[in-house]
């Protein structure tokens, strides 16, 4: 759900966990839990999983962030499998991780933080372009969605 | 808790060093990457590892991985055993799978078998090969055979993805972390069970109930007030639903569970966060919950967990003199060990020829070319008694229905959804 600027002054979110290298990207900031064996199809990138609250939207290069980690022991390797698919996402954020998303990501070498100051809807919106930064445990706002088509 | 080292043995620190070949160095530099995160002090010796390992979730690039173990001379240092697969190969023909991917499978299977890997291909491992004592520190995947391990048998697992397996089954060690260390392993909840639980569909409605609410690797529910004796297939269906739905991977059962011989033990002196009580009418209103779509009643599924003997046995006394209803397909899956004894016993063959079709190594969400083969047949609904099977194969578009066992069989039978 896309807020107004107005509402989303502070620009940094403090993580608890971080690996992985600096990434800019597009933000998808997911109000459900995520696994790739669950909710995605693994040949396109896209979560297919009736009802999901990102349904039908691609994980392709975004900075995905989601509340919770679900079960399943899958993404240790399908996340490997989708970053050389291409398909993969630029970061993984999560509120709660569990240990099979920390240790596909890292395998993987896809950054990934886990625990968080500030619900992200507070900060960020879809679309938004964000940066992780794993060393300093932030993420921060490089560009509004709302205002990236205004400077293109 | 984000600590930057891991204390090192000396015998770790041969590994790092290359000493013990450059599989397991590449092996424990991974690991040590994951213990900075986790914030893991030291590894801790592990007897038994239980791995992930096929193409459809490896992929081209899980394979080239393990070709490149095997050029390093990975060797498996504990004994080390395969999750469920993604091919049965006596059955990919006629269930339409990928033959690029089947003969990928046959290198991935090859691959493992040089690094000393036991291609068992079974989820349910902890009845059929291996069970730890408590207390015992082992490293498996999937989730089902973890909160088993640590709540059943009393030992030690944190959920090992298929990367992180191998690199315990190559070092023989894994992080102490999460369930490893007592103060994980305490409840943080109770569960009241005022409900009659007389199939294993009940008992996986409970891991639903649960596991939904309650989404958090550390939460650990304490069941209590159960009248009955829970069997091995309850617990079994009721820890793979916790571990789906809520990402759980321990469980405290008062008076079954070692380490639960009474609710304050369990909960380890301290407050739960939260007193929950689950009714009949709770698991009345799950049944009712689930949409029944145009009605499809074609594809039935006995699976995720793999059935056991028992489980196998109940089948063949409900499809005994009966048949699948033409154009309906029914699937069970189990183990080769206990197909084995299937046949022995008759089980099987009562089921093949009720029309069932019998699966062995596998599991049904988890089969290669899945998607596909949904579309091929034109299934939209997949029935089930297990509440695993049901939540965790969305991605590939079912809309699933839990039932339990008996009006599973009656629907496969009668091509007749209620």
């Amino acid at each position: 759900m896309m807020q107004p600027v107005a509402q989303r002054q502070a620009d940094r979110l403090t993580v608890d966990r971080a690996f992985g290298p600096v990434v800019e990207g597009e933000a998808l900031v997911s109000e459900e839990g995520f696994s790739p064996r669950y909710d995605l199809d693994r040949w396109s990138g896209i979560i297919t999983k009736a009802g999901h609250k990102l349904e039908g939207c691609s994980i392709r290069d975004k900075i995905c962030f989601f509340p919770t980690a679900k079960g399943g022991i899958a993404a240790g390797w399908a996340f490997n499998d989708i970053k050389a698919k291409g398909i993969g996402p630029k970061a993984f954020v999560f509120g709660v991780a569990n240990p099979v998303m920390v240790q596909g990501a890292i395998f993987a070498g896809i950054t990934i933080t886990e625990g968080w100051d500030i619900e992200p809807a507070a900060l960020f919106a879809t679309g938004d372009i964000v940066r992780v930064d794993p060393g300093r445990r932030s993420i921060t706002i490089v560009r509004r969605a709302d205002l990236k088509g205004a400077g293109r | 808790m984000n600590r930057d080292d891991v204390e090192l043995t000396t015998e770790e620190q041969a590994i790092l060093r290359g000493e013990r070949g450059q599989a397991p160095k590449r092996a424990l530099e991974y690991q040590i990457e994951l213990g900075k995160f986790c914030g893991a002090r030291r590894f801790v010796p592990i007897t038994n590892v239980h791995m992930m390992g096929d193409i459809e979730v490896m992929g081209d690039a899980g394979l080239a991985y393990l070709r490149d173990e095997v050029e390093l001379g990975a060797r498996c240092v504990v004994g080390t055993t395969t999750n469920a697969r993604c091919i049965d190969f006596a059955h990919c023909a006629r269930m339409g799978q990928d033959p690029v991917e089947v003969e990928k499978e046959r290198d991935l299977i090859g691959c493992l078998r040089k690094m000393g890997v036991m291609t068992t291909d079974t989820c349910i491992n902890y009845q059929t090969v291996y069970q730890p004592h408590l207390g015992e520190h082992v490293a498996w995947g999937d989730t089902g055979t973890v909160i088993y391990a640590n709540s059943v048998f009393g030992a030690r697992s944190n959920f090992e993805s298929g990367p992180a397996a191998l690199a315990a089954a190559l070092t023989g060690r894994t992080l102490e972390y999460g369930f490893h260390l007592d103060e994980h392993r305490r409840g943080t909840f109770t569960v009241y069970l005022d409900a009659a639980l007389d199939d294993v569909a009940d008992w996986g409605a409970i891991g639903k109930l649960v596991g939904e609410t309650h989404q958090n690797y550390y939460a650990v529910p304490v069941f209590h007030g159960y009248r009955g004796v829970p069997t091995a297939d309850d617990l079994k269906h009721l820890g793979a639903a916790l571990a789906s739905y809520g990402s759980m991977a321990m469980f405290h059962f008062v008076r079954v569970t070692p380490e639960a011989p009474t609710v304050e033990a369990a909960l380890g002196g301290r407050r739960p966060a939260e007193s929950m009580t689950i009714t009949q009418d709770d698991l009345d209103r799950v049944y009712a919950g689930y949409s029944l779509g145009d009605g499809d009643a074609r594809l039935v599924v006995f699976s995720g967990p793999q059935q056991s003997l028992l489980e196998l046995r109940r089948l063949a006394e409900l499809f005994e003199g009966r048949h699948v209803h033409e154009g309906a397909a029914c699937f069970v899956t189990t183990s080769n060990a206990i197909l084995a004894q299937a046949r022995k016993v008759g089980y099987a063959d009562v089921l093949e020829q009720a029309g069932v079709t019998v699966l062995e190594g596998v599991c049904f969400y988890i089969l290669q070319n899945l998607s596909p083969m949904r579309a091929a047949n034109g299934w939209k609904n997949m029935i089930s008694n297990s509440a695993k099977i049901v939540n965790i194969i969305g991605a590939h578009r079912f809309n699933t229905i839990l039932r339990r066992t008996a009006a599973c069989v009656d629907i496969a039978c009668s091509g007749v959804l209620r």
